[in-house]
């Protein structure tokens, strides 16, 4: 859609599709279509050499005018959701506190080493910052029991920003955990399937669609293939 | 199925406008064009911490030397680790800047842009008539020439 608009006003473009039958539809003027994981455009993180030859790709299809054109790069990478990311998990440190809640406070550490290898750059904040996860986390045990929306203070967006800080929180705590960046959705596995918070966010979501709460409360509490 | 499989059997033939031509520009020589990234990744700049909204059809302008950009989009159904680990996997703004370095292209924009995907139908309208052409005057007025696009 953008490139239509961009190249009638003069600019010229050139697309990186990762879903083929939409990049097919939209009947844009030049299309590299990488099988790539969505999230992922350019393939794969830290490899400049392999997103350099993406680019390259792309731009070689510039100077063509027989328009629609949809080329596809060479190399199929998969997501690897069946595999949970291996990440250690911090032992109980706090036996008063919810297991979930010990748990995300005990990943800080982590979280803290990986904010320090980016320069500071979080995707937490929305609602609640790292001083605030056990907060949040305690939203969400409320949550899976049954408490509503507005017994936690949270509305229709919030409640989605706050999934959303904790993903995050916990996605960086494990970037920092393994020892490369793992395949495209094996922290999103290890997080709802082996940790206590994911398991908390399962049921609040559950929690929410059970007590009737509007859809975009709880759908996007959580990727829809680990709900 | 895997999670990526089963969002592509379900996004890929949703529909979108139909057209009959296709509007195309033929780009000058990459080593003397300016090139500008325009991402669907819904990119916010550092300090915005406002989730995009699936009928929001605006735009933000990033910074082309700002890296703490945030990735605002609204889904939950992409991996988003691959960006926390380095942003180029979706913004690739130091790849440009080699490029350019190495005489390949001719320069880097000093502003790029971002829009969400995944929008509503409604919205595309929005895109087309209104927010679409605000952002190619941005681009213009940078002096650029090429845009390359990148989805999430």
């Amino acid at each position: 859609m953008l490139a239509r608009v961009f190249e009638a006003a003069g600019i010229a473009t050139v697309g990186i599709s990762i879903v083929r039958r939409q990049a097919e539809n939209v009947k844009a003027p030049r299309f590299l279509h990488c099988e790539f994981p969505l999230g992922r455009p350019l393939g794969r993180p830290n490899d400049a050499p392999f997103q350099l030859d993406v680019i390259r790709r792309a731009f070689s299809l510039l100077s063509r005018s027989d328009v629609p054109i949809i080329e596809d790069y060479p190399i199929v990478i998969d997501d690897e959701a069946d595999e949970p990311a291996s990440c250690v998990l911090p032992p109980r440190l706090d036996l008063a506190l919810h297991p979930a809640v010990d748990e995300a406070l005990g990943l800080r550490p982590a979280y803290n080493r990986q904010l320090l290898s980016t320069g500071g750059r979080t995707a937490m904040g929305r609602v609640g910052g790292p001083d605030q996860i056990g907060a949040l986390v305690a939203r969400m045990v409320q949550l899976g029991e049954g408490a509503t929306l507005e017994d936690v203070g949270f509305d229709a967006d919030s409640v989605r920003a706050a999934g959303q800080d904790i993903r995050a929180y916990y996605e960086e705590a494990a970037l920092a955990l393994a020892d490369h960046v793992p395949a495209a959705r094996q922290v999103e596995t290890w997080i709802y399937t082996q940790t206590e918070t994911g398991r908390i966010i399962r049921a609040a979501s559950r929690a929410l669609k059970e007590g009737g709460a509007e859809q975009s409360t709880w759908y996007y509490l959580l990727p829809g293939n680990q709900a | 199925m895997s999670g990526d499989a089963a969002i592509r059997a379900r996004v890929g033939d949703i529909p979108v406008p139909a057209f009959d031509t296709t509007p195309v520009t033929i780009a000058p020589p990459l080593r003397e064009a300016r090139v500008a990234i325009v991402t669907t990744a819904g990119l916010r700049s550092a300090g915005d911490v406002r989730l995009w909204q699936p009928t929001d059809g605006s735009f933000t302008v990033l910074d082309a030397e700002a890296r703490d950009v945030q990735l605002s989009h609204f889904s939950p159904n992409f991996d988003r680790t691959g960006f926390a680990a380095d942003l180029n996997i979706v913004y690739p703004v130091d790849r440009l800047n080699e490029l350019a370095a190495a005489g390949e292209i001719g320069s880097v924009a000093s502003r790029h842009l971002s829009f969400m995907g995944a929008q509503a139908d409604s919205t595309f309208s929005t895109i087309l008539l209104d927010t679409g052409p605000a952002a190619a005057r941005v681009l213009r007025e940078d002096g650029v020439d090429v845009v390359l696009l990148t989805p999430v």
